[in-house]
């Protein structure tokens, strides 16, 4: 029984560090979301709070924390209130698995992608929940955009992932930053290869986790914050983090398939000796800058187009490429065998 | 294994509990919910039993698609519940009736059931044992020795597929549509006209 403690005691440690250092490092993520945004506007952004406003997330969370929540007359309470934690619960949940350096996930699992892609398609439930607890119109029209929206991108993001798995041959996320390490460095990683489905992965990544230009379920002209109208002080918090931490997971899910996880991109000496999870950090921030800098200069889309891209445009193109993948790999010999 | 225990009664219970709900929650929203609370603990059950890829695969699909388009239609239905409380009672009788058949059904099918011998001597056993993981164990039978089932239940899907369109594909008259193409390829030539308008008289 004492060993059993053990595991369990050290198991609640790992994922405590990690989780605190996931919502430091998103608070700075939130930071330089909003600093990139008034760049290319041609503003300050955050300046106030701190040296350079570097405390901001900080003062924006006590605000949140500190406000009174309001619930409205006619919601459904249980599930208003149950809605922003399963969002953020399940959000935070894909991080088990996800390897930031070789062996450091907490739970290395044989089927770690399809827990990502299992749990991150469950946060829909979040959205929908908050939607329609909520007793009103905008908010139920958002969750109903939002639902319909994660479901569809979430197909392409299946496909696309069983093209990295057609060549890595494994479905630990471990063994698919193992198959990318090569003498090629950079050039060995799955982006180069597998081009056009990385393109595919970024977009519907942006798509499933709302961000614009496909923001349609909070779209503020139209639905003023779509499905979190009602919501406010922590429970909109809430919210808010739930839908950075699965921007992160998305951010870290492409480095683990398309950029070679903890990898160094030139694979000799002095970038050899750089610790993985610096590399692994680099990659996510870059990502996350593709993401921050496409919120700042695409329009949003009108919601028909969103719907014909996913299912007429992305669906065919990654389904052909499951099969051409397939059969390349087959042809050549260059096909792994199951791990 | 005393932990793999209370696991495990921890999930059936909590999926039985659930299923129960299903059909006593007053609000059909409601039994959705408990309807996939049930599938997330099933999921759990299999990991239990070393299926962690069918464990995944029912919340990929079952909670993540099917459960969704669920939920999303039952919101949308303006359901009086109270009216729909009314006439509960007079559906007992045939409920208990089906109900039976499945049981007896259930009980004939447990009670009967052997594993192909064949199956045994197979070297997919745990993974422990051989090192093989689940998934790989699961392809290298559905495509080898279960191909022939693997593609009819797909094509069964597909005519399941066909039919949901052709029930629902209607071509009214009148109905605009969007040619995203067209669209795109408005040039400023095609699309705009510009005119000398002169003072006080108007296009």
């Amino acid at each position: 029984m004492p060993e059993i403690l053990l595991t369990v005691l050290l198991i609640a440690f790992k994922s405590l560090v990690l989780m605190v250092s996931l919502l430091v490092f998103i608070a700075y993520i939130l930071y330089a979301d909003r600093k990139v945004w008034a760049a290319v506007q041609l503003r300050r952004g955050p300046n106030v709070v701190g040296p350079w406003g570097l405390l901001q997330s900080f003062a924006d969370l006590l605000k949140f924390v500190l406000k009174e929540p309001v619930i409205p007359a006619g919601a459904n309470k249980g599930l208003f209130l149950l809605a922003p934690f399963i969002l953020v619960v399940l959000a935070l949940a894909a991080w088990a698995v996800i390897p930031v350096n070789e062996g450091w996930a907490i739970a290395d699992i044989n089927v770690g992608i399809l827990f990502v892609f299992a749990v991150s398609s469950l946060q829909v439930y979040g959205v929908i929940m908050g939607g329609w607890a909520s007793n009103s119109k905008y908010a139920f029209l958002g969750a109903l955009r939002s639902a319909a929206q994660m479901v569809s991108y979430e197909v392409s993001i299946g496909f696309v992932i069983i093209t990295v798995l057609l060549c890595v041959g494994s479905l630990n996320l471990t063994q698919i930053v193992l198959a990318q390490d090569s003498a090629w460095g950079i050039l060995g990683w799955f982006w180069l290869p597998l081009f056009p489905m990385f393109v595919i992965f970024l977009i519907s990544a942006l798509a499933e986790t709302n961000r614009p230009p496909f923001d349609l379920p909070e779209a503020e002209s139209e639905l003023v914050a779509g499905f979190m109208v009602e919501y406010s002080s922590t429970p909109y918090l809430l919210f808010m983090l739930g839908e950075y931490v699965a921007i992160m997971t998305m951010c870290a899910l492409m480095t683990i398939l398309f950029l070679g996880g903890w990898l160094s991109p030139i694979p000799f000496a002095p970038f050899t000796w750089v610790p993985g999870p610096v590399w692994f950090v680099l990659k996510m921030c870059l990502c996350f800058y593709m993401f921050a800098m496409t919120k700042a200069f695409v329009p949003r889309y009108r919601y028909d187009q969103l719907m014909r891209l996913g299912w007429k445009v992305f669906l065919p193109i990654s389904l052909a490429a499951v099969v051409i993948v397939a059969g390349v790999l087959q042809l050549t010999g260059w096909a792994p065998g199951a791990q | 294994m005393t932990v793999t225990a209370a696991f495990f009664y921890l999930f059936a219970a909590i999926t039985v509990a659930s299923a129960f709900m299903v059909i006593a929650a007053r609000n059909p929203v409601h039994s959705v919910l408990f309807l996939i609370l049930a599938f997330v603990n099933s999921a759990g059950l299999f990991i239990l039993l070393g299926a962690e890829f069918l464990a995944m695969i029912l919340i990929v699909v079952y909670v993540g698609a099917v459960a969704v388009l669920f939920l999303f239609v039952i919101m949308l239905l303006d359901i009086d519940f109270a009216e729909l409380r009314q006439g509960a009672l007079q559906y007992l009788p045939i409920g208990t009736v089906v109900g039976i058949i499945f049981l007896v059904e259930l009980v004939l099918v447990v009670t009967t059931y052997t594993l192909d011998p064949a199956l045994l001597n197979l070297p997919a056993a745990a993974e422990a044992q051989t090192g093989i993981t689940n998934t790989a164990q699961l392809g290298s039978v559905i495509y080898t020795k279960y191909v022939y089932f693997f593609q009819l239940s797909g094509l069964i899907l597909l005519v399941a597929m066909i039919g949901a369109i052709v029930l629902t594909l209607r071509d009214r008259p009148g109905v605009k549509r969007q040619d995203a193409a067209k669209q795109a390829a408005r040039t400023r030539e095609t699309s705009i006209e510009i005119r000398k308008v002169k003072n006080r008289e108007g296009v």
